[in-house]
């Protein structure tokens, strides 16, 4: 057991001193770091939210306000598909639950009907089974004329994944154009995407820009009654009443002129007589062309721009605006009109997103957490170092020298790995601390047992070693499958707890079969003890 | 240099003479934290019960908790609770779900956010809806439940279906105390907790494995010690180690409780009273069970040829 071959010890000192090289870096700062020489190490230990700050924040797609949406726009699909040539006549077209009714009136039309709106069913392409199709919606005859429509399961759930990946792509773009963070924007689940930015210390702005649909429409304001009228009893068909941002209500045209998908781009200009904040905006060709023509048409009538079901602004048309481009203009903040034009570009979520788990950090909390880590971290190995010794004489510096470089072992693999390290994480790094002596304890009181049953200094050594290290194992394995399952099942900061305890216990084995064995070995050979120290 | 040394070099103690006593004070201890657990029941922070804690601290001088209380009063929230955290200028707030789905959660926070702005910094805001909480319930039950059912497979792999059963009712028995302790203390229980219940079953596996390791060894090497002499041994032998490790381990853990920081408080203290626990009920509770389930000497016997083999070292 204390033989050991050149190769060996040389991959030994390799590993320990690879160890400290990599953590070095983790002893500067970042900007003394970069500035090194190539062959150094450059990597920094990866801090978790909690000790660095920032915002940890959990989407979901809004699947009811989704089908709302994807119900109204059925709605008016069937009322087309029903009216266009030779009309066929219908009653009571409205969402009822989780799907959308219409009777047919005309019982010899039941068949034509049911072909037309089996049309609507919108074939998408799963693409993941090649040439099966899936339609989206499901025709559901209910017998004597009423028909009723639904999402089909698979429909639903493909159509959430699209929604889910375009609002990723949505998001990045918003918050790439914000610039101040570099988040990580990730799908979970089905119907969830996760946004994780570190350093991020204005976490509501974040979520303001994030969180806004910015579903943009421009709608001609109606004249066939006042708002307040239409309030009182109901809107005349085909128009709605939207609140205005000023709390004022306005009755518009059901049917958007245009949206925010023809525009081609927003930017922030200032007011040239009030010197405000205004956004301004261009059309592409095709929405340029409409503009034109409905401003031509409409010359005097207001119209008015819609942010998220929220009138921003409802200027009258003096003239017809041939250019293609506008502005809006509606008492912003420099930073309001910045976002604005920053969700206008970016385009519209496809769906609403609702935040179902928060948590930010402030960077001073973050930085008080790891000042006190520190400190415990240090007050912890000291007070270990110094039990070790009292109560293992010389052995107890080759317990702690084997400590040392296993805490070194475990900071260069999480630096190495980028791992990232949490509060709780570094409660792990103290635990292991605690219980990585527990491997040179089975060892040293093994030893001990030996010499009290009468074998020599370097026999009861020897026995100690190899009776100790299937213990050793045996103990280490129990607590390595606790922390792989809590790796799998936490997340974020219980996570990285998990990572330090596998690396800890990985570098914990190693230290004790190798490091320690080998620093013996040596004090054996410097020795050549007849009598044990312990 | 005279060494430390935590128990003498050599003990007998009759541990298993004591089994009259500690089976007892286990059971006892195990139905109270049951009855505790489901009289008082635990003080499930927001991971499990949904809802949103924010830390704040005050920019200049302490905070006023009362003040604080009566502006979130006007804000209508249902249950609301007001702490101070770790430091007269830093305070935090529990504010139960609210009704209305996912997003009245976030309604909760800005208007907290306005409310506060001001006079405070906002330390920390973590906001758990309640479909999240749920899952993260069901999560933490799977998690620790696994645990025990992969662990209890891996011992009786390594061992014998008696100390298999044994580790694993030895485990359930820490878990019920520490999950007492977290009804006496009203401590927060929250996913951190799950993970210091993780640990604490990882350690006390660990302290059981070491004394089973002892025990299976002697059984093969002393075939003619009664059962209750050759337990009595193998505890006596590996009393030493267990309690070193213990030290070492708490040693750490209390400079962690002491110097980690509030955030992490209540995790260390669940870890330090999990590792009391662990000592105790492996060398009480583990060894002892072995005698109540009528482990033989002979166990080995038969097979200790072909194990001797694959396990020589």
């Amino acid at each position: 057991m204390l033989h050991f071959a050149r190769w060996k010890i040389a991959l030994i000192i390799v590993v320990v001193l690879g160890g400290i090289f990599t953590t070095l870096p983790n002893f500067f700062p970042a900007s003394t770091v970069q500035s090194w020489p190539d062959f150094m190490p450059k990597r920094q230990i990866v801090l978790g939210l909690d000790l660095q700050g920032g915002a940890y924040l959990l989407y979901e797609v809004d699947k009811e306000d989704y089908k709302e949406k994807q119900f109204r726009q059925l709605v008016g699909s069937i009322r087309r598909a029903l009216r266009e040539n030779q009309r066929i006549g219908y009653t009571g077209l409205s969402i009822q639950g989780d799907g959308v009714q219409v009777r047919i009136r005309d019982s010899a039309r039941f068949d034509e009907a049911e072909q037309r709106l089996a049309k609507l069913l919108n074939p998408l392409n799963s693409g993941v089974f090649g040439s099966a199709t899936v339609n989206e919606f499901a025709l559901e005859p209910q017998g004597n004329g009423l028909f009723r429509m639904a999402f089909s399961e698979e429909g639903l759930e493909m159509r959430l994944a699209s929604v889910v990946k375009q609002s990723i792509e949505v998001i990045r773009r918003r918050v790439d154009e914000l610039g101040t963070t570099e988040p990580s924007i990730q799908r979970q689940g089905t119907d969830r995407i996760l946004v994780e930015a570190p350093g991020e210390s204005d976490p509501q702005r974040l979520k303001d820009v994030i969180g806004a649909t910015a579903q943009l429409t421009f709608h001609l304001v109606s004249q066939e009654m006042s708002a307040s009228q239409a309030l009182q009893g109901r809107p005349p068909n085909g128009t709605i009443v939207v609140k205005g941002s000023d709390g004022q209500p306005y009755l518009l045209d059901e049917n958007p002129l245009l949206t925010g998908e023809e525009l081609q781009d927003a930017s922030v200009a200032f007011d040239q007589q009030t010197n405000e904040p205004v956004v301004n905006f261009r059309f592409n060709t095709a929405g340029a062309r409409i503009f034109a023509d409905t401003t031509r048409a409409n010359v005097g009538r207001p119209f008015a721009i819609v942010l998220d079901d929220e009138v921003i602004t409802a200027p009258v048309i003096r003239q017809p605006i041939t250019g293609g481009s506008g502005q809006i203009s509606g008492s912003f903040t420099v930073d309001g009109a910045n976002d604005l034009a920053v969700l206008l570009r970016a385009g519209a979520l496809p769906a609403r997103l609702d935040v179902v788990e928060e948590r930010s950090v402030g960077p001073g909390l973050g930085q008080d957490s790891i000042n006190s880590g520190k400190i415990a971290s240090i007050v912890a190995a000291a007070a270990v170092v110094i039990f070790m010794l009292a109560a293992y004489g010389q052995f107890g510096i080759i317990a702690n020298l084997a400590l040392a470089s296993n805490v070194f072992l475990i900071f260069g693999v999480l630096t190495t790995l980028q791992a990232t390290l949490t509060l709780p994480g570094i409660a792990g790094v103290v635990l292991t601390i605690g219980m990585a002596v527990d491997a040179n304890v089975l060892i040293y009181e093994r030893i001990r047992e030996e010499a009290r049953a009468g074998r020599s200094a370097i026999g009861s050594i020897d026995a100690g070693f190899s009776r100790a290290l299937g213990t050793i194992l045996d103990a280490n394995i129990t607590t390595l499958i606790v922390a792989v399952i809590l790796f799998f099942i936490g997340s974020g900061p219980v996570k990285g707890f998990a990572v330090t305890l596998m690396v800890g216990i990985f570098t914990t084995v190693f230290s004790a079969f190798t490091i320690s064995r080998f620093l013996i070995s040596i004090w054996v050979k410097l020795k050549r003890p007849s009598k044990l120290p312990i | 240099m005279k060494l430390l040394r935590l128990v003498p070099e050599r003990t007998n103690f009759r541990f298993m003479h004591w089994r009259v006593l500690s089976f007892p004070l286990s059971g006892i201890t195990a139905i109270l934290a049951i009855v505790l657990f489901l009289s008082i029941g635990l003080n499930y922070g927001i991971d499990f019960k949904g809802g949103t804690l924010i830390e704040l601290q005050s920019r200049s001088g302490p905070a006023d908790l009362s003040e604080i209380r009566r502006s979130l009063g006007g804000l209508n929230l249902g249950d609301v609770q007001v702490q101070e955290f770790g430091s007269p200028t830093e305070v935090l707030i529990r504010i139960e779900t609210q009704g209305d789905g996912e997003g009245a959660q976030q309604d909760v926070v800005e208007s907290v956010r306005s409310t506060f702005a001001d006079g405070y910094e906002f330390r920390r805001t973590e906001v758990v809806g309640p479909r999240v909480s749920g899952e993260l319930a069901y999560a933490g039950t799977l998690a620790v439940g696994s645990a025990l059912l992969v662990i209890m497979f891996y011992i009786w792999f390594r061992f014998e279906w008696q100390f298999a059963v044994g580790a694993i009712i030895t485990t359930f028995n820490d878990i019920l105390l520490t999950v007492g302790l977290f009804a006496v203390l009203q401590l927060d229980f929250t996913l951190s907790s799950i993970a210091a219940v993780l640990t604490i079953i990882g350690y006390s596996l660990n302290d059981t494995v070491v004394v089973y390791d002892r025990i299976r060894e002697n059984l093969r090497r002393y075939k003619r010690l009664s059962m209750e002499e050759l337990l009595d041994k193998s505890i006596n032998e590996t009393l030493s180690r267990t309690t070193m490790t213990s030290a070492t381990t708490l040693i750490a853990l209390f400079a962690l409780y002491f110097l980690g920081g509030e955030v992490i408080q209540s995790f260390v203290l669940a870890m330090i009273f999990g590792i009391v626990i662990g000592t105790y009920s492996s060398i009480f509770l583990a060894s002892p069970l072995l005698m109540l389930m009528k482990l033989r000497t002979s166990v080995f016997t038969r097979k200790d040829d072909e194990k001797s083999h694959v396990k020589s070292v």
